[in-house]
């Protein structure tokens, strides 16, 4: 089998000078092309662990390597250029246009002007917003339309790896399931890698191909979606695929016991 | 107009232009250095406390004393780097105007700083910008707003604080108060005050334009509140630069209207001889003659008595003629000072009550003043209380005041005529002793020292033959009755003259000019 794109070997991470573990042993790989979820509950180490990807957490041990190369031998920023970034709270720059926002990657590259431009109505259709709003100011947008915004800026210099931290838990349920639909073909379209951060496991079931369950700083389940639903030993990774099972299972029988056409 | 409102006018282009160019020098350096200091304060916490707590220290000590502060600071950091450092005058003005604008940029800076989004920093960081271009391109361009607010408020403390930089030689806006409230022309001080607070206000606005312009992006705003600003400095600073030609002379003068008329009278004979000449009023009477040993003023009349005590630190009180004597060479040997000669009067300090007053409790002579002295209150100027004169006459006579106050000199006459104080601390050529009909207490054990008004030159302009030629002739020619006149026309509260007005009757009298 190939080396995955991302490899986090053996990481740990504490806080409060070794008092307090966020991160024990961390041993993941992450296939290029591939959609991965990290579920658990809040304080499991998720965002942490996601985090340490692009260095924006730096781990006390172990090892980063992204596409064979290791993460911690070069400057923190000229890394988190190459990797895409979206989290809940989005923090798009309120003093400058949806266009300045989105071009922010690209200039830090050093792409021409004509090359952003260009690339900024790309975005613009990518994400299904319309290119009149590039003159806008943030805060003239609705929650969902910024965080559009915040998918676009984020893959404007072209990553191959996203890095998504609970990147719709601020929308209404309708916007959500529009704007991962959204990315899943964007995903797929774009050939990218994605590692999402999520504790709402429905989302994680919808979106992603395989599924890290993570609990007090170490990982407790990985798998498939379809697998980790089956059943696990562990009561808490149960407990926790129960709802979309559950749901799956009624949806089904829905389904099964719709009239005939 | 009046007289007096002509002549504030006529000082307007050359005092305007110097407070611009004080005020202005200062907030940019204060900028230069608050602005760094801030982003500094802002990322660390352990720079932060101190930065602040040492900006709010100096925003407690009070303008006048940061001022007069850094004239010994920079006489002794001159002695100790061997090269001399301008004590008087734009540098001690500038340093400490600079100091006391950094509070407000400080603060908002780092209020402005630490105010930014965390989710704007971490999208900064997702990105990949490092942490200046996060300073350059996000942080600073969101607190711009909260930064100009204070610099406004800078702008308007500095404008204001730099009418205070006229004490230490710095001529400014505040040479109308200062000279104004010395003479009771309060045509000055009310011109003085809102010439600042018109400057003040206008500066404030502009910035204020420039603020707005920067909260709501509109470049407009930005440019236009730039240029107001840049041509209103480059307008009120242009006089000076058409001045600022040929050698100067500098006259000093100390606070109060003898000193003013005296060295109005010194610049009048020397501008009559083609020289140009700026004056420095209201010079402390320790600072003077440090300053014109030190060439930052090349001549100012001072008094015998004050000399032997204070300068030379004597404690024996030889008769006057000796004094003048031992003055002449005693002054050359140590400091270089050229002392031209007597100009023909004395402005001793005496003691002096109301003649009814002093009728009603026998008193004539100091000795008399002693046993009563208890029941009584001394209104003194500013400096007598801490004079060795004090001392002297205090310790020869058993002097033991109820209470002491003090006030500057106009308004210590002001406190002996509505009782608040029995004896003050006269002048002997003060106009206002005939006026008032004031008794001067005899000095019978001559406690007291002479103080003959004596011309002094700078070491630097000693051998300075127009100099030399413009003042020789002032010696000996005024009486004390016309010196006297000469003050009363400046003191009095109806039909008042200004310094320069007496000086040039004074002159006429004399048949000076």
């Amino acid at each position: 089998m190939a080396a995955p794109l991302i490899a986090l070997d053996n990481i740990g991470k504490s806080f409060d000078g070794g008092r307090a573990f966020a991160l024990r042993g961390i041993n993941l790989g992450f296939e290029a092309g591939s959609f991965t979820a990290l579920v658990g509950q809040s304080g499991s180490g998720k965002t942490t662990t996601l985090k340490t990807i692009n260095r924006l957490v730096e781990p006390d041990e172990g090892q980063v390597r992204i596409d064979g190369h290791s993460a911690l031998a070069e400057p923190g920023p000229r890394l988190r250029r190459r990797i895409g970034y979206v989290f809940q709270s989005i923090g798009l720059f309120p003093h400058l246009t949806v266009a300045e926002n989105i071009a922010a990657g690209p200039r830090l590259a050093g792409w021409s002007r004509e090359r952003i431009a260009t690339r900024i109505d790309e975005l613009l259709d990518l994400v299904a917003l319309p290119r009149a709003l590039s003159s806008r100011a943030p805060a003239e947008l609705s929650g969902g339309q910024q965080q559009r915004v915040g998918l676009a800026r984020a893959l404007a210099a072209e990553p191959k790896i996203m890095l998504m931290d609970e990147p719709f838990g601020a929308l209404d349920p309708i916007t959500r399931i529009d704007l991962g639909d959204t990315y899943r073909a964007l995903h797929g379209k774009l050939g990218l890698t994605t590692v999402m951060v999520t504790h709402d496991v429905q989302e994680a079931v919808l979106l992603a191909d395989r599924i890290v369950v993570m609990k007090s700083g170490r990982v407790i389940a990985d798998g498939a979606p379809r697998a980790l639903m089956a059943g696990h030993p562990d009561p808490d990774v149960s407990a926790l695929m129960a709802t979309p099972r559950i749901q799956a299972e009624r949806v089904a029988a829905l389904t099964r016991s719709a009239p005939g056409e | 107009m009046s007289e007096q409102l002509k002549a504030a006018f006529a000082l307007l282009p050359g005092l305007l232009g110097q407070h611009v160019l004080l005020s202005l020098s200062a907030l940019v350096l204060g900028l230069a250095l608050s602005l760094p200091l801030a982003v500094l304060a802002a990322r660390h916490a352990r720079v932060r406390w101190p930065a602040l707590a040492l900006a709010s220290l100096i925003q407690t000590i009070p303008g006048l004393a940061l001022l007069a502060l850094f004239y010994p600071l920079l006489l002794a950091i001159g002695a100790l780097i061997g090269h001399r450092l301008p004590a008087l005058g734009f540098l001690p003005s500038l340093l400490a105007l600079t100091l006391y604008s950094m509070l407000p940029v400080l603060r908002n800076g780092v209020a402005g700083l630490l105010g930014v989004d965390p989710a704007v920093r971490e999208a900064a960081d997702g990105l990949g910008m490092t942490p200046s271009q996060k300073l350059w391109r996000i942080e600073l361009p969101l607190a711009a707003p909260v930064i100009m607010a204070g610099v406004r408020t800078a702008a308007v403390w500095t404008i204001g604080a730099a009418t205070l930089s006229t004490p230490v030689g710095q001529p400014s806006l505040g040479d109308y108060i200062f000279s104004g409230l010395q003479t009771e022309n309060w045509v000055f001080v009310l011109f003085g005050c809102a010439a600042s607070a018109v400057l003040a206000l206008a500066t404030d606005q502009l910035l204020g334009l420039i603020e707005a312009g920067l909260a709501r992006r509109d470049r407009r705003r930005i440019i236009a509140g730039a240029l107001g600003i840049l041509i209103g400095a480059a307008l009120a600073i242009a006089p000076l630069a058409v001045s600022a030609t040929g050698p100067r002379y500098v006259i000093g003068a100390k606070n109060f209207s003898e000193q003013f008329i005296l060295a109005e009278l010194m610049s009048r004979r020397l501008t009559a001889e083609g020289a140009a000449v700026q004056t420095r009023e209201g010079l402390g009477s320790a600072v003077i003659f440090r300053a014109l040993a030190a060439g930052d003023i090349d001549a100012y009349v001072d008094y015998s008595g004050t000399l032997w005590t204070n300068v030379l630190g004597r404690k024996d009180i030889p008769d006057r003629q000796a004094m003048l004597a031992a003055l002449k060479t005693e002054l050359k040997a140590r400091y270089g000072v050229t002392l031209v000669g007597p100009l023909g009067f004395e402005n001793a300090y005496a003691l002096a009550m109301k003649t009814d007053r002093a009728r009603a409790l026998g008193i004539a002579t100091i000795a008399d003043l002693a046993p009563a002295s208890n029941r009584l209150t001394l209104g003194a100027d500013l400096e007598f209380l801490s004079r060795p004169e004090w001392t002297a006459i205090r310790g020869a006579y058993g002097l033991n005041f109820k209470a002491q106050r003090a006030y500057n000199p106009t308004f210590m006459y002001r406190a002996l005529e509505s009782g608040e104080s029995d004896v003050i601390s006269a002048f002997s050529s003060d106009g206002r002793i005939a006026a008032d009909h004031l008794t001067v207490l005899a000095d019978p054990k001559g406690a007291v020292p002479s103080y003959d008004a004596v011309l002094l030159i700078s070491p630097r302009r000693s051998g300075d033959a127009k100099l030399r030629a413009a003042l020789q002739p002032l010696v000996g020619r005024i009486p004390v009755e016309a010196m006297r006149g000469a003050n009363l026309s400046v003191d009095r509260d109806q039909d008042k003259a200004t310094p320069a007005q007496a000086a040039g009757a004074l002159g006429k009298l004399l048949h000076l000019e």
